[in-house]
C-alpha cells in the first residue's frame, strides 16, 4: 500500500484515548494479512503476533505504537436557546491555542460535525484578555437546534478532530493524529517487510490505547505479553515554525534514536548498528528524565523489559496540522525490521553485558 | 445542496487579488446582464437592464474579497512570514490551513510546539509575528519557483450543509454576491440595476467608492454578512444579531448612519411580505453603505445582511433559511422601490 494512502486511512480514522474502537477496526485490517494471531484485549489495545524461526523456547520482541489521538469530551450540552452547543473538556495534551475555529466531530447518537466556537475576545474579563481561548470559553457549534442535539449528544461522548491528511511540497504530509499513527503505519510497513525475511524470535506488534492519557496500554500490553525486549515507536519535535534550536531533527532526517533513563543502552546500541547494517541516516535524541513516551510504562512492567525508543519527526505536534515526511516514515519500518532480522539467541545475553562490561 | 453557494465559497479571492471570483461571477451571470466591465481596481460591474417603467438607476452592492493572508518572506529554512489581509485575530491564525498563490500551494501554520514554552508562556496568545506558513519546502530556495513574495493566501474550508445551517469559509461575503447573482438572474425590474461585485471591502472598503463613483446611482443596497454573537456568553448583553432569526437590517455602524427612508421601505416590505428580520445592534463594523453615500452629491444607501457566525475565521455558518429570506428580502425591497422614496421636501416653492 503507498505510504500516502496508508497514513490517510490511519489519520483520518477517530481514534481518540479512550474511544479507539474505529482506529483498531482499521489497524486490525491492515496487519492481518502479515500475522498469525489477532486480538483485542480489556484495555482496547490491540496486538498482532507472528511466530519467529528460532528453536523453542524463543524470545519475544514487542514493538509498541500507541494508536489513540488527542482529542476532546462532552462536559456539557448548554441549551439556552433555540440552538444548542456543547462544553468540552480534553484527552490528552491538545494544543488548547490552535483550536479556536477548527473542525471537528461529535461521536454522539451519530456523528456530527461541529466548529469550535467561542462568546468574542472583547467580553473576556480583563485578567484573561490576552489569553487564547480556554475550556470555559470554547464551545463546539454544531449548528444544531437544541432539541436535536440534546436527541443526540450525551456527557461523556467522545470528540475527535477533523482533517484531511493533505500533501505538501517534497514527500511531507500534514494532518491530525500524525501522533502517532505515523508510527502505526511505520509497524505496519516493518511487519510487510517481515513478510519476506527470516527472523529469529517470535514477534508481537501492539498498538496501544490511552497512551496520551496514562500511558495505559503500555504498562497493561508490556504486563501480559512478557516480553524479552521491547522497542516503542512515537513521534519526536522536528525543527520547524518557531523551533530552530540545536538539537532537534530536521524532516527527512530519517529515525531518531533516543537515548535516555527509560531506554536500556544495549537497545541504542543495536537500534544504531542496524541502522549502519542499511547505511540509515538516523539523528541521537536525548530525554534527561522521562521519554514521554511508552517507553516509560514498557520499561518497568514486570520485573523490567530491556526497551529501546525509536521516533519521527514531526512538527506541530499536538495539533491538527502535525506535519512529517512520508520518508521518516518508511525508514522507521525499515529500521524495525532490519533490527528485528539480526536478533539471534545470544541478543539477550548481548545486553546482560551492556551493563557490567566496559565501553569498547 | 446550494451549490452556488459552495461554487463561491470554496473559490479564492482574498481582497486585492480577487481574479479567480471575479472571472468565476462573471460567469455565473454572463448570460443574464447586459453588459460588464471591469475597472482599474477590479470591481466587475454589470447591468441588468429594467423594463424602462421607472426613471431610476439603483446600485447592488456585494463584496467579492475575503480576508487572508499575505507572504512578506521567506525564512532560510523554507518557512514562510505573513501578515494578515483584513481582520483576522492571532488566535483564529494558529493551526489552519491554507492555499498560497496562483500556484495554490498547500501550507499550515505553525509556532513553537506548546510543550516547548516555558509554562508561563503557555498562557499567551501566539502572536502571528511568531507564526510561520510551512509548505513543506527544504529550504529557501525550494520556494522561489513555488511562491512568491507578495502571493496571496486564503483559507481552505469545503462547503457543507448540517441540517438548518452550512458550513463554509467567506460566508462574508460570498453570501452576499451569492444573492446578488440570484437577483441578476431573476426577472427583470421597472428600473436598470446595476450590480457591483466589489474588491477590497476588507482592507478599507476601498473598491465601493470607485465603483460608486463610476456608477452614479439614484440610491444604493449593499448586500453584506454581518457576524452573529449568538453564542453562549457570560455577560448580560442586549439582543443582538442570531441565526434564524432571518436578514439583519443595519441602522448604524461605526463609519455612518444607513438612510432611515430606506431602511424604513427595507422594513416595511419585509413586515407586508412577512420576511422575518432583525435590526442590526448600532455602533460597529463598517460596510460599503459609508463611501458609496459620500460619492458626487451623496448617494442614499442601505444595508441588508445575512447573520454569519464565527466571522474572519475559516469555518463560518449561516442558516439557510436566512439566506433564503435575505434573497426574498431585497427582491420584495427591490420590486417596491419608487422614486418617491428619496424626494426630500423642499423648503420653499
Amino acid at each position: 500500500m503507498k505510504t500516502f494512502d496508508l497514513l490517510k486511512n490511519l489519520t483520518e480514522t477517530p481514534g481518540p484515548s479512550g474511544f479507539e474502537k474505529h482506529i483498531t477496526e482499521n489497524i486490525s485490517q491492515l496487519w492481518e494479512p502479515f500475522v498469525e494471531i489477532i486480538h483485542v484485549d480489556r484495555i482496547g489495545s490491540i496486538f498482532a503476533s507472528k511466530s519467529g524461526s528460532g528453536i523453542e523456547p524463543r524470545p519475544q520482541i514487542l514493538l509498541a505504537a500507541h494508536m489513540d489521538e488527542i482529542g476532546l469530551m462532552v462536559k456539557e450540552v448548554i441549551n439556552r436557546g433555540e440552538y444548542g452547543f456543547v462544553r468540552v473538556t480534553n484527552l490528552g495534551g491538545v494544543d488548547i491555542r490552535h483550536l479556536y475555529n477548527q473542525s471537528v466531530i461529535i461521536h454522539g447518537r451519530r456523528d456530527l460535525p461541529g466548529v469550535m466556537a467561542s462568546q468574542p475576545a472583547r467580553m473576556l474579563p480583563d485578567e484573561r484578555k490576552n489569553e487564547p481561548f480556554g475550556y470555559e470559553d470554547l464551545v463546539v457549534d454544531p449548528g444544531l437546534h437544541t432539541e436535536t442535539l440534546m436527541e443526540l449528544v450525551d456527557i461523556g461522548d467522545f470528540i475527535s478532530f477533523r482533517q484531511p491528511l493533505r500533501k505538501l511540497l517534497g514527500n511531507n504530509v500534514t494532518g491530525k493524529a500524525l501522533d502517532n499513527r505515523a508510527s502505526v503505519a511505520a509497524v505496519t510497513i516493518c511487519l510487510e517487510e517481515l513478510q519476506d525475511r527470516h527472523h529469529e524470535w517470535d514477534i508481537v506488534a501492539v498498538a496501544t490505547a490511552q497512551e496520551e492519557t496514562r500511558l495505559l496500554g503500555a504498562y497493561t500490553a508490556t504486563f501480559a505479553q512478557a516480553p524479552d525486549a521491547a522497542i516503542a515507536i512515537d513521534v519526536t519535535f522536528a525543527k520547524g515554525a518557531g523551533l530552530t534550536d540545536q538539537g532537534y531533527p530536521e524532516l527527512n532526517s530519517g529515525p531518531m534514536l533516543d537515548i535516555g533513563p527509560n531506554v536500556h543502552p544495549g537497545m541504542f546500541k543495536a537500534l544504531k548498528e542496524a541502522a549502519e547494517a542499511i547505511e540509515m541516516e538516523v539523528s541521537v535524541g536525548t530525554h534527561a528524565r522521562g521519554s514521554g513516551t511508552d517507553a516509560f510504562g514498557i520499561q518497568v512492567a514486570r520485573s523490567g523489559v530491556p526497551t529501546g525508543l525509536v521516533a519521527i519527526p514531526l512538527r506541530s505536534m499536538h495539533t491538527m496540522v502535525e506535519t512529517v515526511n512520508k520518508k521518516d516514515v518508511e525508514r522507521a519500518g525499515r529500521l524495525l525490521a532490519e533490527f528485528i532480522t539480526r536478533l539471534d539467541s545470544g541478543f539477550l545475553n548481548h545486553l546482560a553485558k551492556a551493563m557490567m562490561e566496559e565501553e569498547e | 445542496m446550494n451549490e452556488l453557494l459552495k461554487k463561491l465559497t470554496e473559490a479564492t479571492g482574498v481582497s486585492s487579488a480577487e481574479k479567480e471570483i471575479r472571472i468565476l461571477i462573471r460567469d455565473l451571470i454572463a448570460d443574464h446582464i447586459a453588459a460588464w466591465h471591469v475597472d482599474s481596481l477590479g470591481n466587475l460591474i454589470a447591468l441588468k437592464s429594467g423594463t424602462g417603467e421607472l426613471d431610476l438607476r439603483i446600485m447592488l452592492d456585494a463584496h467579492m474579497d475575503e480576508v487572508g493572508l499575505m507572504i512578506t518572506g521567506v525564512d532560510s529554512s523554507g518557512l514562510l512570514r505573513f501578515e494578515t489581509v483584513g481582520g483576522i485575530d492571532d488566535r483564529t491564525l494558529l493551526g489552519k490551513v491554507v492555499r498560497v498563490g496562483p500556484k495554490k500551494v498547500t501550507g499550515v501554520i505553525g509556532a513553537r510546539p506548546i510543550h516547548l514554552l516555558k509554562t508561563n508562556q503557555r498562557k499567551s496568545i501566539v502572536k502571528r509575528e511568531s507564526m510561520r506558513i510551512d509548505i513543506g519546502a527544504k529550504n529557501k530556495t525550494s520556494v522561489t519557483s513555488k511562491v512568491s513574495i507578495g502571493d496571496l493566501a486564503s483559507f481552505i474550508t469545503e462547503y457543507e450543509e448540517l441540517g438548518p445551517t452550512a458550513i463554509g469559509k467567506a460566508f462574508d461575503n460570498r453570501a452576499g454576491c451569492a444573492a446578488l447573482i440570484e437577483i441578476l438572474r431573476g426577472k427583470p425590474y421597472p428600473f436598470d440595476i446595476i450590480a457591483a461585485f466589489t474588491v477590497q471591502e476588507e482592507v478599507g472598503l476601498r473598491g465601493a467608492k470607485v465603483a460608486a463613483y463610476g456608477i452614479n446611482p439614484d440610491a444604493a443596497i449593499v448586500l453584506e454578512c454581518t457576524p452573529a454573537y449568538d453564542l453562549p456568553t457570560d455577560q448580560d448583553i442586549s439582543p443582538n444579531v442570531a441565526l434564524g432569526k432571518g436578514p439583519a437590517i443595519y441602522v448604524m455602524d461605526r463609519v455612518t448612519i444607513q438612510d432611515p427612508r430606506l431602511i424604513s421601505h427595507i422594513m416595511r416590505t419585509a413586515e407586508e411580505n412577512n420576511i422575518p428580520f432583525q435590526i442590526r445592534q448600532p455602533g460597529g463594523g463598517g460596510t460599503n453603505t459609508a463611501v458609496i453615500q459620500a460619492v458626487h452629491g451623496g448617494v442614499p444607501a442601505a444595508t441588508i445582511a445575512i447573520p454569519g457566525r464565527h466571522p474572519h475565521a475559516p469555518h463560518m455558518m449561516i442558516n439557510l433559511d436566512d439566506y433564503k429570506d435575505y434573497v426574498k428580502l431585497t427582491e420584495a425591497t427591490l420590486r417596491s422601490l419608487k422614486p418617491q422614496l428619496f424626494i426630500r421636501s423642499t423648503l420653499k416653492e
